[in-house]
């Protein structure tokens, strides 16, 4: 690798890859707006969602800076391809019941909690410390958010329990993918930018062990796990997220609100 | 950390600086429209940097929709007002109700709306709740309904006492 413009390479994949996990968990959870169970959870996922969109928004703003070759912001979210898009696949899962939701954000809020309370403190780079200093405040609310339901659902009725517990055995396997290093991952985490994924494990799993015991909920073993969205191999739905998501930009090219 | 904030004290005077800063300050936030954009500290600060008045803002929320329209009110303020202007978004440090003047925190609660707390002498402190006062009967017998309320920066919660429903402006 020669030269500033190969090395700042990692840096925008890096941030590019998790720009998409909050875009695309971001568009999922605004799915449940105007459907959620009651009002008060209507609000909640919608503000959730919020959160989410604001922080990609971020992500997407300063990745176009460091690439630096004239692609704004709406150019990275809404014009690449399918298999551009460097998401894991938890994000991507469909949005199911009220459990699947649920629990695919307390998997990722457990994970992005820690994540950000590391960038916020130690990493080397001020843009992302900054961002991550408000992120940080808000993943706390969805782990507790998330969580407070996990419990009162899987310590709840016979049919609520067994829904929860669905959920939790479909959507575990695809955990793995938050803790697998991607190439532009590990470059940033020795250059001190970003954290080593696996280190924050522990936090995650204390965090998944402490809610699901309290909800009375089972941890599966899992033989297999499901990974691909970190080189572009995404899940049919993925195809489905993208229709929708880039519908008005590739029906009118460059349309301005 | 704490961070030096320009405030109507550090920008009195007849310069321009002052000028600006009066201008800008008093916009109101969209949302929450019982408070300014100064009394809510998200006004950081105002430059004069080669004859453009700049407006340094840092968002409340990641998400906050309001920001554009905040954003644009204040440039707007600032036009009127006789100046060439743009808007720098401020990131770091990330903004706290910390920031919020005391004005604007009486400016809340007379507007219905419970401001943020951060200590409280009420005995179920103790057991790690926080007791939120109603804002129109002063009872402290309030239940959170939702952590999540009409906007992202507040909660709601309903008075025991009076029964009213009310927002709460969240602690970060």
């Amino acid at each position: 690798m020669t030269g500033s413009a190969v090395l700042h390479l990692p840096l925008f994949d890096a941030v590019l890859q998790l720009a998409d996990d909050h875009l695309i968990l971001g568009h999922r959870v605004s799915e449940w707006c105007g459907h959620a169970p009651m009002l008060e959870e209507d609000l909640g996922l919608a503000n959730m969602a919020l959160d989410l969109l604001g922080q990609s928004r971020a992500l997407y703003a300063y990745a176009a800076d460091i690439e630096g070759a004239g692609r704004s912001e709406d150019d990275l979210a809404f014009l690449r391809l399918e298999r551009q898009y460097r998401n894991c696949l938890l994000v991507e899962r469909p949005n199911g019941d009220f459990a699947h939701t649920i629990v695919r954000q307390l998997y990722f809020a457990a994970f992005m909690h820690p994540f950000w309370q590391w960038l916020s403190a130690n990493s080397a780079d001020e843009t992302l410390r900054g961002i991550a200093g408000k992120a940080q405040k808000e993943m706390a609310y969805h782990v507790r958010h998330a969580g407070e339901w996990v419990v009162r659902l899987g310590d709840g009725t016979e049919e609520s329990a067994i829904r929860m517990q669905a959920a939790i055995d479909a959507l575990h396997h695809y955990t793995d993918e938050l803790f697998q290093g991607s190439p532009a991952m590990t470059a940033c985490a020795q250059d001190g930018v970003l954290p080593d994924v696996e280190t924050l494990r522990p936090a995650w799993s204390a965090t998944i062990t402490d809610v699901f015991g309290q909800g009375l909920l089972e941890i599966p073993d899992v033989a297999h796990s499901q990974t691909g969205g970190r080189i572009g191999e995404h899940g049919e739905e993925m195809g489905h997220i993208l229709a929708e998501l880039q519908y008005m930009q590739r029906t009118y090219p460059n349309l301005q609100w | 950390m704490v961070a030096l904030m320009a405030s109507p004290a550090t920008k009195t005077g007849n310069g321009d600086v002052a000028r600006a800063w009066a201008a800008a300050a008093a916009v109101p936030d969209p949302e929450v429209p019982c408070v300014t954009v100064a009394e809510l500290g998200i006004l950081r600060d105002v430059t004069i940097e080669d004859g453009v008045a700049v407006a340094h803002v840092t968002p409340t929320y990641s998400g906050c929709p309001a920001v554009l329209a905040i954003e644009l009110a204040i440039q707007a303020a600032l036009l009127d007002a006789g100046f060439e202007a743009r808007i720098e978004r401020v990131m770091s440090p990330a903004w706290t109700t910390d920031w919020i003047t005391l004005e604007g925190l009486e400016n809340l609660r007379a507007y219905g709306i419970a401001p943020p707390v951060k200590g409280s002498t009420s005995k179920l402190a103790l057991f790690g709740e926080i007791a939120i006062t109603c804002p129109r009967c002063g009872s402290s017998d309030t239940q959170k309904v939702s952590e999540f309320g009409s906007t992202a920066c507040k909660a709601h919660y309903t008075c025991k006492a009076c029964a009213e429903p009310f927002d709460y402006f969240k602690c970060i």
